[in-house]
C-alpha cells in the first residue's frame, strides 16, 4: 500500500519515462555498428574483406575494380572493418533506412594496374 | 475418464519460440506430454565444413540470440585450447564482464516473460525496462545490442576505457536498485506465489537422474554451476552457486532473480580488478596498478549517491553519453590452424553449455558439436508436466527458460 503510494507520487513528480517518438529519437552510441561504408577511392581490391566475411555478403572484383555488398545479408559483425589493410571500410552509427526491396551496395572504382601493364602503357 | 489430446504450440502466445507439446489430458489434468522439436533447425553445426574456424565465431553466436556472447566464448576457449593460445588476462576479464552482462539481460528477459506467462503484464514491462539499461551498456561497449561479436580467438575485439567502466558501474547501480524494488512483487506477492509455489516440482533425485542443468538443477538443491570450473576469469574471481531447495517454479524463479543480482556483483568485481592488458599503452594511466582491489561497500554507496545527485541520468530519454572509445584488440596473436580436439563448458543463463571441437589442421573445423542447456532440460520438463493443471502448463514450460533455437541449432 505505502509502496504503491510512493510510486504514484514519484511518477507524478518525475518526467515521462518514455520518449515522444518520432519527435524525440534516441540515437545511437559511439561505436555502434550501423551501416557499412566503403571509401572506394582508397580500396585496393585486395579481397580480404570478401574472404574474411562470415556471411559472404561482399563481392570484390579486382579486375573490374568493383566492390559490392549485399546489404541485407550483412550481419554487421565488423570483421571486414578490422581486417581492411587500407582502412577504407568503416561503420557509421546510423542504421540503413528500412527498404522494401533487396539492396546491393555497388561501388565502381579504378582497378590497380599491374606493374607490367603500367610499363606497357608508357 | 475420457482422454483428450491437446496440441500446445508451436504457435502459442506464451512461447517466444516454436516448441510443440502434445498434451494428453483427463478433464483439466495433464497425464502425458510428448514434445516435437525441429521447427527452427538451421544446420549451423554443419556449416563448420564450409566456413573457416574464424568465421565460425559469428556463426555460433547466432545459435542463440540471448546468449550469443557465451556461445562465442565457449567456442573460442575450445579453439584456444586446441591451438595452445594463452589469452591475455585483461581479455579474460573483459570476456567475464560481457558474459555476465549477457546473463543479466537474459535473466531479466526471462523474469519478464515469466511474469507475462501468468498474466502479470505490468511486471513484465518493469523487468524489460530495467533490461534496457543493460542493452544500452552492450550497445555502448560492444557496438551492438544483442549479437555483440566481441570474442575472437586469442582474446576480445574491444576494450573498455576507465570512463566506460565507471559508466557501466553507474548504470548497474541503478539497475540493481530497480531490480530490488521488484523483488517484493516477484518473490512475495500473493498472486504470483499462488501461480508458482508447488507448480512443476522437480525433486532433487529427479533433477539428477534426468540430467537437468542450470537454474533447474540449482532450484532443486544441487550446487552445480559451470562457472565453478573457472573459465574466463572465474578462476581468479571465485564463484559460489546460488541454490534453492524446493524444486518448483518459484524456486527456479528465485534462483534466476538472485543470480541476476549476483551477476551484477561479478561485473563490478571484474571491473574493479580489471588488469592492465597487452594494449595497456592504449588504456590511459588509471589502470597502471596491477594488484587486484575489491570494491568496498563504501565506494559502492558513493557511486550510488553521486548517481542520485546527477539527475540527468534519471531520465530514460537522456541522450547516450559520448564516451571516448579505446581502440583496441585485446588479443594474443594467433598463428596456425587448429589440429586436435577439445571439450569446453561454460555456464549459459539457461545452464551448462558444452562444445566439442575437432580440428584436422585445415582451415575448417572437422566437427563442432554443440550441446545446449535447453536440450538437457526437456526431459525434466516432461517429468514435471504430468499431474499438473492445464492452466499451469505455460508457467511450467516457461520455468525451464526454453530456448528452442539453441536446442535445434
Amino acid at each position: 500500500m505505502f509502496n504503491m503510494t510512493k510510486n504514484v507520487v514519484t511518477n507524478l513528480l518525475t518526467k515521462s519515462s518514455t520518449r515522444l517518438y518520432p519527435i524525440a529519437v534516441r540515437g545511437h552510441f559511439e561505436g555502434f555498428r550501423g551501416t557499412l561504408v566503403c571509401n572506394i577511392d582508397e580500396c585496393i581490391f585486395c579481397r580480404t574483406c570478401m574472404i574474411k566475411c562470415p556471411s559472404q555478403c561482399i563481392a570484390v572484383d579486382n579486375k573490374a575494380g568493383t566492390w559490392a555488398c549485399d546489404a541485407m545479408a550483412c550481419v554487421y559483425c565488423g570483421v571486414c572493418v578490422d581486417v581492411c589493410p587500407t582502412s577504407c571500410l568503416s561503420m557509421t552509427k546510423e542504421h540503413r533506412p528500412v527498404a522494401t526491396e533487396q539492396q546491393t551496395i555497388f561501388l565502381q572504382g579504378v582497378p590497380k594496374k599491374k606493374k607490367k601493364e603500367e610499363a606497357a602503357a608508357e | 475418464m475420457a482422454r483428450t489430446i491437446l496440441p500446445f504450440g508451436p504457435q502459442h502466445p506464451v512461447l517466444p519460440e516454436p516448441l510443440h507439446l502434445k498434451l494428453t489430458i483427463e478433464d483439466e489434468t495433464v497425464v502425458e506430454a510428448l514434445p516435437t522439436l525441429g521447427y527452427v533447425h538451421r544446420g549451423l553445426e554443419k556449416l563448420c565444413e564450409v566456413r573457416d574456424f574464424n568465421q565460425m565465431i559469428q556463426i555460433v553466436e547466432r545459435v542463440c540470440g540471448i546468449c550469443s556472447c557465451l556461445h562465442a566464448l565457449c567456442y573460442c576457449e575450445g579453439v584456444e585450447q586446441i591451438m595452445g593460445v594463452e589469452v591475455p588476462r585483461r581479455a579474460k576479464y573483459l570476456r567475464t564482464i560481457w558474459g555476465e552482462l549477457h546473463r543479466i539481460h537474459s535473466h531479466l528477459l526471462w523474469l519478464g516473460l515469466f511474469a507475462d506467462a501468468f498474466g502479470f503484464e505490468s511486471l513484465f514491462m518493469q523487468f524489460w525496462r530495467v533490461r534496457e539499461r543493460v542493452m544500452d551498456i552492450m550497445e555502448a561497449t560492444c557496438g551492438n545490442r544483442v549479437v555483440v561479436s566481441v570474442n575472437v580467438i586469442g582474446g576480445v575485439r574491444r576494450d573498455l576505457s576507465p570512463e566506460q567502466c565507471q559508466w557501466i558501474e553507474e548504470q548497474l547501480a541503478v539497475s540493481e536498485k530497480e531490480i530490488k524494488q521488484l523483488s517484493d512483487t516477484i518473490l512475495s506477492d500473493y498472486t504470483v506465489k499462488k501461480r508458482t509455489v508447488g507448480k512443476g516440482v522437480l525433486t532433487k533425485e529427479q533433477a539428477y537422474q534426468l540430467g537437468a542443468v542450470g537454474p533447474m538443477l540449482r532450484g532443486s538443491g544441487w550446487a552445480q554451476d559451470a562457472r565453478q570450473t573457472g573459465y574466463a576469469a572465474f578462476g581468479e574471481l571465485g564463484f559460489d552457486p546460488i541454490v534453492e531447495y524446493d524444486g518448483d517454479s518459484y524456486a527456479r524463479c528465485a534462483v534466476r532473480f538472485r543470480e541476476t543480482l549476483q551477476a551484477i556483483d561479478i561485473v563490478r568485481l571484474a571491473i574493479a580488478r580489471l588488469p592492465a592488458g597487452e594494449t595497456a599503452a592504449n588504456v590511459s594511466g588509471a589502470m597502471e596498478d596491477d594488484t587486484p582491489k575489491p570494491v568496498s561497500a563504501g565506494e559502492r554507496r558513493d557511486i550510488m549517491q553521486a548517481y542520485n545527485r546527477d539527475k540527468r541520468h534519471r531520465l530514460a530519454a537522456a541522450p547516450p553519453p559520448n564516451l571516448d572509445l579505446p581502440a583496441g584488440l585485446v588479443a594474443a596473436k594467433v598463428k596456425g590452424k587448429p589440429d586436435g580436439e577439445a571439450v569446453t563448458r561454460v555456464e549459459q543463463p539457461r545452464g551448462e553449455l558444452m562444445y566439442y571441437l575437432k580440428g584436422n589442421g585445415s582451415k575448417n573445423m572437422e566437427r563442432v558439436r554443440i550441446r545446449t542447456p535447453t536440450f538437457a532440460n526437456i526431459p525434466p520438463l516432461l517429468a514435471m508436466l504430468p499431474g499438473c493443471e492445464l492452466a499451469d502448463v505455460p508457467v511450467i514450460v516457461l520455468s525451464i527458460d526454453p530456448c528452442i533455437s539453441c536446442t535445434e541449432r
